[in-house]
This record gives C-alpha cells, sequence and structure tokens, in this order.
C-alpha cells in the first residue's frame, strides 16, 4: 500500500495520503543555525530530545542526543532548554 | 509518576513535517503520541495540524487520521466512535485534535453537542490564541491586548475561559496543559483515556510566527505563561477542581511572577500601555481567586458543578 498509485484504477476511493518521512522534503535547508553537541558535558537527562518539535533528535542507547541535520529546522529550544548548555548554535556557511 | 526517560523512544509523527521552526503544536503532538501510542484514531479539522502533515499524497503522520470540515470535529468523532463499537474495535482511543479556532469560535457547537450526548471521546484543543494557519487572524481565544492581523494595534475584548465552559456541560475530565510540561499532560492523557465519556483537555501551545517572539523561547514561554499565572494548569474530574504542579504553589500572589515577563518577550503585546498591563494583572488575580475558591470548595463534599 505504501506507494503512490501510477494508473486511475488503483486511486483509492477517497483522497489517502502515505505515511512519508520528509513530506515536506529535507526541511534542514531550512536552518540558519545549527545546533552543536558537547558529550563531554551533556548530563543526558533527555530533555532537548522531547522538547524537539521536528523529530530531528533520536535517543541514543546511552540517553545521549543525536541530532538529524537533514530535518532539523535549526529553531534552537533545544539550545535554550539544555540545563548544562551543552548544545550551542553556530551558524552555518556556505560550503 | 512517568518520568522524560521512561516514554517511548518510538515516534509516530514522522521527521520532515511542514511546521515551522521552533512549533509549539508539534511537541504537543509528539508528546500526545507518547503518551497513547499508535492506537488512536485522530479527527483534525482546519487548523495547523492540516498543514503539518505536509502537501497530498504525503502525511507526516504515522496514524489513522481523518480531516474533516472546519465546524463537524466533534459530530465527525461521534461518527468514528459509533463506528468503531458497532464493529467492536475496543482498543482505539478517538482524539478530536483541533486548534482554537476550530474550537473556540467555530466547532463549539459539535462540541457541546458531543458532550451533551455523553460521547467516549478525547477532545483536545491546542490554543495558539488565533487562527494561526491563514496568518493570524483574531480567534475567540486571543487575549486581552493581542497583535493581530485582524486587530493592529490590539484586542480590546478578553479570552472565553474554555476549559470552565466545558466543566459546565458536566463532563467527567477536563484539564488544561501546556508542551513546556511534558510529564504533567502525559499524565493527564493516560487518565483521560481510562476514563468512560467526554475528555476535554486545553492545550496552550506558544506559536512563534504568531506571537512574534525568536523560535528558540517556544518552551519558555509556555513555563512563563505558567509562572505568571496567566495559564493555571488545573483538572475538574467528576466535578472536583484540583490546581496541579506547578500551579498548586502560585495560589499565594506572592509567588506568582509579574505578567509584565512574558508580555516582555513576545512582539504581540507591544502596544499594551501601562495601564492595560496593570488592568490584566487584576484579572489574573480575579482568576486565581476564583480558582482558590473553587479548589476550598472542591475539598470539601460540596462540588462546585454538582455531582455527576
Amino acid at each position: 500500500m505504501n506507494r503512490i498509485p501510477k494508473t486511475r484504477k488503483e486511486m483509492p476511493i477517497t483522497a489517502l495520503s502515505i505515511p512519508t518521512a520528509g513530506s515536506m522534503g529535507k526541511t534542514g535547508s531550512w536552518r540558519t543555525f545549527r545546533p552543536e553537541v558537547n558529550y563531554s558535558k551533556c548530563t543526558r537527562c533527555t530533555l532537548c530530545w522531547i522538547y524537539c518539535p521536528d523529530v530531528a533528535i533520536t535517543r541514543q542507547e546511552d540517553d545521549s542526543p543525536k541530532i538529524d541535520y537533514e530535518y532539523c529546522k535549526g529553531c534552537g529550544i533545544c539550545a535554550n532548554e539544555c540545563p548544562v548548555k551543552a548544545i550551542t548554535m553556530c551558524r552555518e556557511e556556505k560550503e | 509518576m512517568v518520568t522524560v526517560k521512561e516514554l517511548s523512544k518510538e515516534e509516530y509523527l514522522l521527521e520532515g513535517h511542514a511546521a515551522c521552526a521552533g512549533c509549539g503544536p508539534a511537541i504537543s503532538i509528539r508528546v500526545l503520541f507518547k503518551a497513547l501510542g499508535n492506537k488512536v484514531f485522530l479527527v483534525v479539522p482546519a487548523c495547523c495540524t492540516t498543514v503539518i502533515q505536509g502537501p497530498y499524497p504525503y502525511t507526516s503522520f504515522n496514524v489513522p487520521l481523518l480531516n474533516i470540515l472546519f465546524e463537524s470535529t466533534a459530530a465527525a468523532a461521534s461518527g468514528i466512535v459509533a463506528a468503531l463499537r458497532q464493529r467492536n474495535i475496543k482498543d482505539i482511543t478517538v482524539v478530536g485534535w483541533a486548534g482554537d479556532g476550530g474550537t473556540v469560535d467555530i466547532g463549539i457547537q459539535a462540541l457541546s453537542g458531543a458532550a451533551e450526548r455523553e460521547t467516549d471521546f478525547i477532545y483536545i484543543c491546542y490554543d495558539n490564541e488565533a487562527y494561526g494557519n491563514t496568518g493570524m487572524q483574531r480567534s475567540g481565544a486571543t487575549p486581552f491586548g493581542a497583535w493581530t492581523t485582524t486587530t493592529p494595534s490590539g484586542k480590546r475584548e478578553r479570552k472565553k475561559d474554555m476549559p470552565l465552559i466545558m466543566a459546565a456541560h458536566r463532563i467527567p475530565y477536563v484539564a488544561t496543559a501546556c508542551p513546556s510540561y511534558p510529564i504533567d499532560f502525559v499524565n493527564k492523557l493516560r487518565k483521560a483515556k481510562e476514563i468512560k465519556g467526554t475528555k476535554y483537555i486545553h492545550i496552550l501551545a506558544p506559536c512563534p510566527t504568531g506571537w512574534r517572539y525568536d523560535t528558540s523561547k517556544t518552551v519558555e514561554l509556555g513555563r512563563l505563561a505558567v509562572q505568571t499565572g496567566l495559564w493555571a494548569l488545573y483538572e475538574i474530574e467528576n466535578g472536583k477542581f484540583k490546581l496541579n504542579a506547578p500551579s498548586d504553589r502560585l495560589i499565594d500572589k506572592a509567588k506568582r511572577k509579574s505578567v509584565k515577563e512574558y508580555f516582555a518577550l513576545q512582539g504581540r503585546f507591544r502596544s499594551l500601555t501601562e495601564k492595560d498591563i496593570e488592568r490584566i494583572q487584576k484579572w489574573v488575580d480575579d482568576d486565581w481567586e476564583n480558582y482558590r475558591r473553587l479548589a476550598a470548595c472542591s475539598a470539601s463534599d460540596a462540588t462546585p458543578y454538582g455531582k455527576i
């Protein structure tokens, strides 16, 4: 079921959307500031993970955050909420 | 008592959705899925969540979801509940997820009807205090003094108290929440899931685009709204009113922060004068006097809304 119908016969009766990661494309390109994690400072409180609106932070095995730069929109909530300031926002440079 | 670390790592809101950077409602949706898992059926009217899903034929919600007309969230949810009962499916929670325009203004008649019919579902209003996805127009939930595109010099009327309107329907569970306090929200959702009947939860979800503040301050602003007393976290269970932490400590006026701190961070309150702020502070104090009375009343045998 998880594919786009090609012909009219394959079309569902009503409009039906398919769950897809990146339905708006790679939203990481919206970003101006990029969050960088200092893992030696991180206390594994996982607050950045629960507060991330873009689902761009995954909790690793040891509860430390891993940021997905393909989808992070660079809002800066993680850096603002980190109790030990282990996340800093750095300006994106042109490659 | 759950902690953040005990919440599931599973994500049912997929990455790369269309919400603005720093979206308060998007945090709320994630917390909703953490609390209820994927055994939910969302009914969503026209609101920001329709936009967050992304363009057809893709969606970033990995759960069953029905997009419906603006005024008919609760009516459609009633239909879904009836259909599930007919098919004898019992483990699905039906959730009406609507914005403040779709609840406070346009959807109130359908919601009131569903509450009166005692439909077994959870209705959640995420309140960003204006019509967000059409570019911030004034709604019934916009607070006094706030800028919107249709109130360029600040709204001159007060916000509707929607949770207490719903409590007056004598439904078994009414609660308020805020995404800045995710554990409180999770607890309320899990409690609501176990109760039979109509459950109503009102969330204050800060919106950086419409409230004119820096995207990184979303969680901070939600917290400030609670600490200043402009937004109280409470639940009304079977007519019993109870303030939840951290709002339960704020009955004493000295413990509440000044509302000025909350207004200073946001561009939408730039036109407020000193006199306006004084008026708002007085309203907040009056509201809290009311909460204190309700809490005291509920502690005794008499319930403020009668026995259910």
